[in-house]
């Protein structure tokens, strides 16, 4: 980890505001499309599944960014259950933007879908064809996906706890617009304190 | 850092509260929550259910049926309409099942009017072709929110349900007509298999041509009154295709038809012109029937939108609803697999 940052880094915030983006986009194309016989279902369908393995790899990029550059530090103030449900959501987060795409794809490989993104562009079968495999992962893909709304509708909620209510600088640690992680004067003193 | 407050901050909390509640709104209004009047997968699904209730386990429509595996020998000239690979000279494997147009997967097979054939084509990189046809020249309704007033006609208690439904709606008679008066046959290899919807074929140059196809079989269909099939005993299509194939490979040569400008490429109750343009691209070939339980079609959906580059969906309404309901009906029978009697008298024949 790289000292005790004000912010986020740039490319993690450029990351988190891009996924964010695409995970509700993708939640709320999820529960549209199998609500609906109408023409639409087939474009949703086919955004569903490009979108997911987007988001695939774009969490495997995050993940990969979070445990190099780390994050800044909750204020220490906090109380102790709120910083273990911060870190504990992170978690979640985190492990629901990486198993919700491969319970899809493995979904559908179980029942031997072609995983088609574009055009002629497929993924191969991550599963044997298997009906309870089927049964199993699209359970799992259905109900997770209403606790990661959940758990984003928590993530929102407290995101704006700390900045209208606790306003100690949290959101701004991911929704500043600065480039440079610059540290104010102010600042310096405490952290050579 | 942290601002000292002076009371609770009722205003900030109920902007937070009011926001959540407003994103969580719209996640339900998009999941139709708020519409119970919106044609879901699950009520176009549950409307083919008799009133004694669905046979779990098995496809919600369709649900009689058996397997086969073969192959497609496509001649070449397919790839006039369509750059998909599964028009390019060769021999392709296939899996198809032939099957009952009823929920019921134990109706006895005399009984039930529409018949059809699920296809799919695999090509060696990696893309398929599932089609689902059926026996009737055109489909009985325009529509799908149509159709599922069609299927609670059909599933009412009241005596002249379907009659009034047929009264209300003469987009029904053509279908009705072949219904009532089109021959019937004593084999899945004398019937004619059409696609009904239209799909839209992208050729080499990117040109598009909005089609129908057809299976026609090469076997002579001989017409036989539904009196003497019904002697021929509950599952006599099944044990005559198995002894057929058996005996035999069967085939049908496919035909693909163009539509004109101005053809109803929306609307499957109504046929396309004789005239129009038709091109045979290949034969099908059925070379070994299996029984569905422990068959390789069993747990195969065939949606028909799932389709090679080269294809894709045109301004025909049902293919999207037919996908729809059928992925509903793969995860609800694929749940109850325990319910299949996949024991059952296997081979039947």
């Amino acid at each position: 980890m790289i000292g005790a940052h004000r912010r986020f880094t740039p490319l993690q915030r450029l990351l988190h505001w891009l996924m964010a983006a695409c995970i509700l986009a993708m939640l709320f194309i999820g529960v549209g499309m199998v609500s609906t016989v109408m023409p639409k279902y087939l474009t949703l369908v086919a955004i569903h599944k490009p979108l997911g393995i987007a988001i695939l790899a774009l969490a495997l990029i995050r993940l990969a960014v979070r445990l190099r550059y780390g994050a800044p530090p909750l204020p220490a103030d906090l109380p102790e259950p709120m910083k273990l449900a911060a870190v504990g959501s992170h978690y979640a987060l985190y492990a629901l933007m990486i198993a919700m795409p491969l319970l899809g794809w493995g979904m559908l490989s179980a029942a031997a879908y072609p995983v088609v993104l574009f055009g002629g562009w497929h993924l191969p079968a991550i599963l044997p064809q298997s009906d309870s495999l089927h049964t199993l992962l699209w359970d799992a893909h259905f109900y997770l996906a209403f606790a990661f709304f959940a758990l984003i509708l928590l993530h929102i909620a407290a995101a704006l706890f700390h900045a209208l209510v606790r306003r100690d600088g949290v959101f701004e640690t991911m929704a500043s617009a600065a480039i440079y992680d610059e540290v104010a004067p102010a600042e310096q003193g405490r952290h050579a304190a | 850092m942290t601002a000292p407050h002076q009371s609770l901050p009722f205003g900030s909390l109920a902007l937070i509260a009011a926001f959540v509640v407003a994103v969580a709104a719209a996640f339900a209004y998009t999941a139709g929550w708020f519409s119970p009047q919106r044609l879901t997968p699950g009520k176009l699904v549950d409307a083919f259910a008799p009133p004694s209730g669905a046979a779990l386990g098995h496809r919600r429509n369709h649900a009689k049926g058996i397997c086969f595996t073969g192959a497609f020998e496509a001649n070449g000239a397919g790839s006039e309409l369509s750059q998909a690979p599964v028009f390019v000279r060769g021999q392709y494997p296939v899996l198809g099942r032939f099957n009952l147009g009823t929920a019921n997967p134990n109706a006895a097979d005399a009984t039930v009017r529409v018949r059809g054939l699920g296809l799919r084509i695999s090509t060696p990189d990696g893309q398929q072709w599932r089609s689902a046809m059926i026996n009737a020249p055109v489909f009985p309704v325009s529509t799908p929110q149509i159709f599922y007033e069609l299927l609670r006609a059909e599933g009412s208690k009241e005596a002249n349900a379907v009659a009034t439904f047929a009264a209300a709606n003469p987009e029904f008679a053509p279908f009705g007509d072949w219904a009532k008066n089109g021959p019937w046959t004593g084999s899945y290899a004398e019937e004619r298999y059409n696609s009904l919807n239209s799909f839209v074929f992208v050729d080499g140059s990117g040109a598009e041509h909005v089609v129908r196809w057809s299976l026609l079989p090469a076997a002579q269909p001989v017409a036989v009154s539904t009196d003497e099939l019904a002697k021929r005993g509950p599952n006599f299509l099944e044990q005559e295709i198995a002894q057929r194939v058996a005996g035999a490979p069967q085939r049908w040569t496919m035909v693909v038809t163009v539509a004109n400008p101005g053809d109803p490429t929306a609307d499957p109750t109504k046929a396309w012109p004789a005239d129009r343009r038709s091109v045979e691209v290949g034969t099908l070939v059925a070379q070994q029937v299996e029984a569905e339980p422990g068959g390789p079609c069993r747990d195969i959906n065939f949606d028909p939108t799932v389709l090679p580059s080269g294809m894709r969906t045109s301004d025909d309404p049902f293919p999207a609803a037919r996908s729809a309901a059928y992925a509903k009906s793969y995860d609800l029978r694929t749940a109850e697999a325990k319910d299949y009697p996949r024991t059952t008298t296997g081979a039947r024949p």
